[in-house]
């Protein structure tokens, strides 16, 4: 990914978050951030699966698909299929907030909010994957820029008439009923939810393709709409 | 209650049902009648009826009870679906959205007098009038073939009986026999449906006759999804089809239906089954209507409205529209478009600007399904494309099985969208 641009110099230098936003992060420091993620994911030398899968090697390795016998949820599997891999971005909007990359994931975890420790525990990671550390086609090479939203954007008044006629799209495909088999149910989801999902496929961080084209034509105020119009319904 | 109502009016006589109409409260309302039941029509009859909540008088005109989807006919044909799954009623648009559904054939439109008159005598007046027909076929397309023929020679691109002819005589071909079809010129319905159906019947015959073989008669030497396909029928089916394009005579072929040859660029094959798919034309009550140009009815993009009568809307297959395929999902996206415009044009209601999108999905064998789509938006000219993709060659086997079960859902999902 993101070939020879740049060069991953050390991971232990301390470098500030997010003026070059090049390198990951202090994993000294992600070390002590791990911490609130240790209850269920073991790393480094003889980690196995526990309550979330281990992971050694997660940079690079397709979402869903540690090996083992460890069972994952259907949204993160279905994920993992429609080809959602683990970089620097997906991890990072990953741990940020888990359900805006994948809806219906076990990792019940309410996300690390500053982007100092999510690069800091990122950095940490980094060095239990096997791909060779320091060299520029390595993964990591660079994050976005930003994958949070600017609060402006979660708070824009969406106009659920509007959305209304935005979502008979949406239910060509989606069942009204909620029934999810083959693709995912999109009723009684939270509004922000909603929004931070439909974002995450504008900026293509959630894979699949028909999703990807639907929000990308989508602006600010009509992602609004939508959430507004799909949180009136029961 | 609702099931005696849905009974009463999905199955009673066409009489009943229009006698009915005043019973719905008809009375002042403007009146909105949309003729043919399939994708489009279904649509726009359901959502006309259900955004407008009572509003708005909807009458639809279909003469079959039963409606068997042409997407996924050729699942039914492969042994992935039987033939009930892919059937729908209109009784839930009757019973849970009031739509007023009128089992006829519609004979004849007065655009002056803005009538819709039925084959059983009645005669629709409408504010607004949805036509949404389908196709017919090109008369003399394949020199040989007509739809006299099509017990002989199947076109199955009409799903129902026919599907199910070509079904039980594909089953009935000799050890290696030979199946052949006649794929259609462009524009036709559903650009990749000739070539899923290949894969259908290459998967039926490696199961039932593995010695047999396919012929396809091609007059286009490039087709939607052809390196899908072609990666596909590879693998899957090697040796077991042979595609003739224009390069090497496919586009000029004759058949004789008593014979059951079928001549390619003077070369006379015996074959034991022969799938004709015809070159298509939009389905005859727009040509009497008098809003057809050429062989299909242009349309105004943000509207849908006919180019000939702003009172008329024209849906899906039958129209020249721009960018989009003649699909059911392409068919079902222009129905909400034009559903919205009759609202604010009727009662007063907002609206937006005009988006529609179309996806295609394809089985090629079990748990191989491929996807083709794109986004489009109303420009003055036509419906233009925005954005799109489609499926990879060399795809691994969890994505094309995520694919085929993501196909399934929407499946379920549009038809849930068109029927209630």
């Amino acid at each position: 990914m993101t070939k020879g641009r740049v060069v991953f110099a050390c991971i232990f230098a301390v470098i500030g978050w997010p003026v070059m936003a090049e390198e990951i992060g202090n994993a000294e420091r992600g070390k002590e951030v791990f911490n609130q993620c240790s209850g269920c994911h073991q790393v480094g030398r003889g980690a196995e699966n526990a309550i979330g899968p281990h992971l050694n090697g997660i940079f690079g390795r397709r979402a869903g698909s540690v090996g083992g016998d460890y069972r994952y949820s259907k949204g993160l599997e279905r994920a993992g299929n429609d080809g959602l891999e683990w970089h620097l971005d997906t991890l990072d909007a990953y741990i940020e907030n888990p359900k805006a990359l994948v809806s219906g994931t076990r990792m019940s975890f309410r996300g690390i909010k500053k982007p100092q420790d999510r690069a800091d525990v990122l950095a940490y990671l980094r060095i239990y994957s096997d791909n060779p550390q320091n060299i520029p086609e390595a993964d990591p090479t660079a994050l976005p820029p930003e994958v949070d939203l600017p609060d402006e954007v979660l708070a824009l008044a969406g106009d659920p008439a509007y959305g209304e006629y935005l979502s008979s799209e949406c239910k060509t495909c989606h069942q009204a009923d909620g029934n999810d088999d083959g693709i995912p149910s999109i009723t009684n989801w939270p509004e922000e939810d909603f929004i931070v999902a439909m974002h995450a496929y504008k900026r293509k961080l959630r894979p699949h393709p028909v999703m990807q084209m639907m929000a990308g034509r989508l602006s600010d105020e009509e992602i609004a709409a939508l959430a507004a119009y799909f949180a009136e319904i029961e | 209650m609702t099931l005696n109502r849905r009974a009463f009016i999905g199955t009673g006589a066409a009489a009943a049902t229009v006698l009915s109409a005043p019973m719905l409260g008809a009375q002042g309302k403007p009146r909105v009648v949309v003729v043919g039941g399939g994708a489009g029509g279904a649509t726009a009859a359901r959502y006309a009826a259900k955004d407008s909540d009572g509003a708005i008088d909807v009458t639809l005109v279909e003469p079959t009870r039963a409606y068997y989807t042409c997407f996924f006919s050729n699942l039914y044909i492969g042994g992935f679906r039987d033939l009930s799954s892919i059937g729908h009623s209109y009784g839930t648009l009757a019973s849970d959205f009031g739509v007023n559904v009128v089992h006829d054939w519609a004979v004849g439109i007065d655009r002056d007098a803005k009538t819709v008159s039925l084959a059983g005598g009645a005669v629709l007046p409408y504010d607004r009038l949805i036509l949404s027909p389908g196709i017919d076929f090109v008369d003399d397309a394949v020199p040989g073939w007509s739809v006299a023929a099509q017990n002989k020679m199947p076109h199955a691109y009409k799903a129902g009986s026919q599907t199910e002819l070509l079904k039980a005589q594909i089953e009935a071909m000799p050890e290696g026999g030979l199946y052949a079809m006649v794929a259609p010129p462009n524009p036709y319905r559903c650009p990749p449906g000739p070539y899923e159906r290949v894969s259908m019947v290459a998967h039926l015959l490696k199961e039932i006759n593995p010695t047999a073989k396919i012929l396809i008669a091609d007059p286009k030497a490039k087709f939607s999804k052809m390196a899908l396909f072609q990666e596909g029928w590879q693998k899957h089916y090697g040796g077991m089809i042979d595609w003739i394009g224009p390069d090497f005579g496919g586009g000029n072929v004759s058949v004789n239906p008593d014979e059951m040859n079928l001549d390619i660029d003077g070369v006379v094959e015996n074959v034991d089954v022969c799938n004709v798919i015809p070159a298509q034309k939009a389905g005859r009550i727009c040509e009497m209507a008098g809003i057809t140009e050429g062989n299909w009815a242009p349309v105004v993009p943000a509207t849908m409205q006919s180019r000939m009568d702003e009172n008329i809307h024209v849906l899906g297959d039958s129209t020249n529209q721009g960018d989009m395929p003649k699909s059911g999902y392409s068919a079902n996206s222009q129905a909400k478009v034009a559903v919205m415009a009759i609202r604010g044009a009727l009662t007063g209601s907002r609206v937006f600007p005009a988006k529609f999108s179309n996806t295609c999905w394809s089985l090629i064998n079990t748990d191989d399904g491929v996807k083709v789509g794109a986004s489009y938006q109303a420009t003055d000219e036509k419906i233009a494309k925005v954005d799109g993709f489609i499926s990879q060659t060399g795809e691994d086997s969890a994505l094309r099985k995520a694919t085929y079960e993501e196909s399934l859902g929407w499946y379920a999902g549009i038809t849930e969208d068109m029927f209630g």
